[in-house]
């Protein structure tokens, strides 16, 4: 596998080269070059964002197919809660859960059950004195990658638990696994994901060596084929349901709720998400003891491979859980209250490290002077910040400028100033005759003295 | 800025601007990224840096960030027109804050800033007069 894997790609036949992509990027990872948009590797962090803004539908995220099933002897399907929110409340979560059964999977677990878990884990992870505080939620992979990237120095803030349905994938495969007599490798665990951000992660995991996911199912493809399969769909009734607790997390807020937490901060959509790290980085937020970040807005049911719109979204979601708190009232029961540690696998969690973009040059002397070719360069460019030139504005321009990945005439105004004044020369030099056809010069420059002499005599 | 050996930043900071309030410390913080100094260390900068330019806009007629940028070290000084610190003791006592009521309802004046200042530098050194203004200058190693 290559450095880093993305699951944002780019479909270049569609793509016409305008410049939307390159100005949402929350890490101005994208450039237009030779007419398409190219997307740097080491600054993606895969929140989708230009898969939202692109008017051509030219970025996509690939997700694996159903083909793949065929690979495994058993198959888990892990529906992220916001699946739920795709359908009207006709179809209860018994019947989206038996839509997935009749698609071809043999179990299902709801990633909403791995949030039960998780939320608890941190609910004690956050009365512990020696975190650092304001704690970060890791439930969101693409504000992970985020801190990764552009706030290095928050990530020690970052709980070090894994995001649910990483949690939901171990328990189910290890049940699985006992439940069939197979081999780990012979149950194919499957994430039916609403975001990229997600879908990156089981393959470049944060937090774990390796995943236990197999791969993941964009909500969205799944979409047409489960909505057919939902009317002849069986409920599935023998699996332990998730409270209203774990699918909350689905929705912004859904999670600090669920955690309990009252000094909380819930902000979403990636931009938000950056500014309030800023704060947090200058010490700012240190009153807070949690941040529920989420990069898109108004949670998971926002993401970008969702299909419904996400206030109708947002609406069900809400419907649902009040549903779900109903009956546990009516029935006299409570959401999950214990966890087993093991299952969470907080002892195999691994350090996540820095990925840091802005840096200019290895030898501090030669970044040093790129900081000051940047400052000189972005002075003359005209900070329009059009983008025109392929580079999100003229700072970043500037940046690709001094690591020599563009040239100042790629800006359009530079260039049209170059050539006029390549013009202007052309047109002095295409006036120009050698000494001995220049009849008129000794002329011309008797006119200029006695010219000159006149305009001293007026002043003078 | 100057020489290939330092990088020199300076920031005008008007008195009660509050809209640009952090601006000067994201520059700067965004430079030092650049140049791949520690995370760690660019936090302790960057929170001293704030700190310094929202005490100027809080407190101050007004008055010059300049931070100079070395290989090894960061100098961050403050120099404002006034109008300068009563008692420099107090003022350095954590949650000793002047600050208008107005300002704290903005989410400032904490009175944690100095000390905040003086725990996240190397070098930390204040001086004031009454009428005349208040000069600060910290060190950061890299």
């Amino acid at each position: 596998m290559d450095e880093y894997f993305h699951s944002v790609r780019l479909i270049a036949n569609r793509c016409k080269g305008c410049v939307s992509c390159t100005k949402r990027c929350p890490t101005e990872a994208i450039r237009i070059r030779g007419g398409k948009a190219h997307i740097i590797e080491s600054r993606c962090i895969d929140c989708g964002e230009c898969i939202r803004h692109c008017s051509s539908h030219a970025k996509t995220a690939i997700t694996d197919s159903f083909v793949d099933l065929e690979r495994y002897k058993i198959n888990i399907a892990l529906p992220a809660p916001t699946l739920y929110a795709q359908f009207p409340l006709e179809f209860s979560i018994e019947t989206i859960l038996g839509g997935l059964l009749k698609l071809g999977f043999d179990e299902v677990c709801e990633v909403a059950r791995g949030a039960e878990l998780v939320s608890l884990i941190i609910k004690d992870y956050l009365n512990r004195k020696d975190i650092k505080r304001p704690a970060i939620s890791t439930a969101c992979p693409a504000v992970v990658r985020l801190i990764q990237v552009k706030f290095p120095e928050l990530i020690e803030n970052l709980v070090t638990i894994d995001a649910p349905v990483e949690v939901a994938a171990r328990v189910a495969r290890a049940e699985c696994t006992r439940k069939y007599h197979l081999n780990a490798d012979e149950v194919g665990v499957w994430f039916i994901t609403p975001c990229p951000a997600k879908m990156t992660a089981c393959k470049q995991p944060l937090g774990c060596e390796k995943s236990n996911i197999t791969g993941a199912i964009a909500i969205s493809q799944i979409y047409g084929d489960l909505l057919k399969a939902l009317p002849h769909a069986d409920k599935k009734t023998n699996c332990n349901l998730a409270s209203w607790v774990g699918i909350g997390w689905a929705i912004a807020g859904g999670e600090t709720s669920a955690v309990e937490v009252d000094n909380k901060l819930v902000v979403h959509e990636i931009n938000n998400v950056s500014n309030v790290l800023e704060q947090v980085a200058i010490g700012k937020l240190n009153d807070i003891d949690y941040i529920e970040t989420l990069a898109c807005a108004g949670g998971c049911i926002g993401g970008p491979l969702t299909v419904e719109n996400r206030f109708v979204a947002e609406t069900r979601m809400k419907q649902r859980m009040q549903k779900i708190k109903d009956e546990y009232q009516v029935l006299g029961k409570r959401p999950l209250m214990e966890y087993q540690k093991e299952k969470l696998g907080i002892k195999e969690w691994q350090a996540i490290e820095p990925r840091p973009i802005m840096l200019l040059d290895e030898d501090i002397l030669k970044a040093m002077n790129k900081v000051e070719l940047i400052e000189k360069t972005l002075e003359s460019l005209p900070g329009l910040d059009c983008g025109s030139c392929g580079s999100p504005n003229c700072r970043a321009l500037a940046e690709d400028i001094a690591q020599g990945r563009a040239t100042e005439t790629d800006c359009l105004f530079k260039l049209r100033e170059r050539v006029r004044d390549l013009a202007q020369e052309m047109m002095g030099l295409a006036e120009k005759l050698p000494p001995p056809l220049d009849k008129d010069s000794e002329e011309s420059e008797e006119s200029e003295e006695s010219g000159k002499k006149e305009e001293c005599e007026v002043c003078g | 800025m100057s020489g290939g050996q330092e990088i020199t930043l300076e920031f005008e900071l008007k008195a009660a601007i509050f809209d640009v309030a952090g601006e000067a410390s994201s520059k700067t913080k965004r430079v030092l990224q650049q140049i791949g100094i520690r995370a760690d260390v660019i936090r302790r900068i960057a929170i001293s840096a704030y700190e310094g330019e929202i005490n100027t806009i809080i407190h101050s007629c007004g008055g010059v960030m300049r931070v100079v940028i070395f290989c090894d070290h960061t100098e961050i000084s403050f120099e404002d027109q006034g109008p300068g610190i009563v008692d420099i003791n107090l003022a350095m006592q954590e949650g000793y804050s002047t600050a208008s009521d107005e300002v704290r309802e903005m989410g400032f004046g904490a009175g944690m800033g100095l000390p905040n200042m003086a725990r996240c530098t190397d070098k930390f050194d204040i001086q004031s007069e009454v009428g005349v203004g208040t000069k600060i200058k910290m060190v950061v190693f890299h």
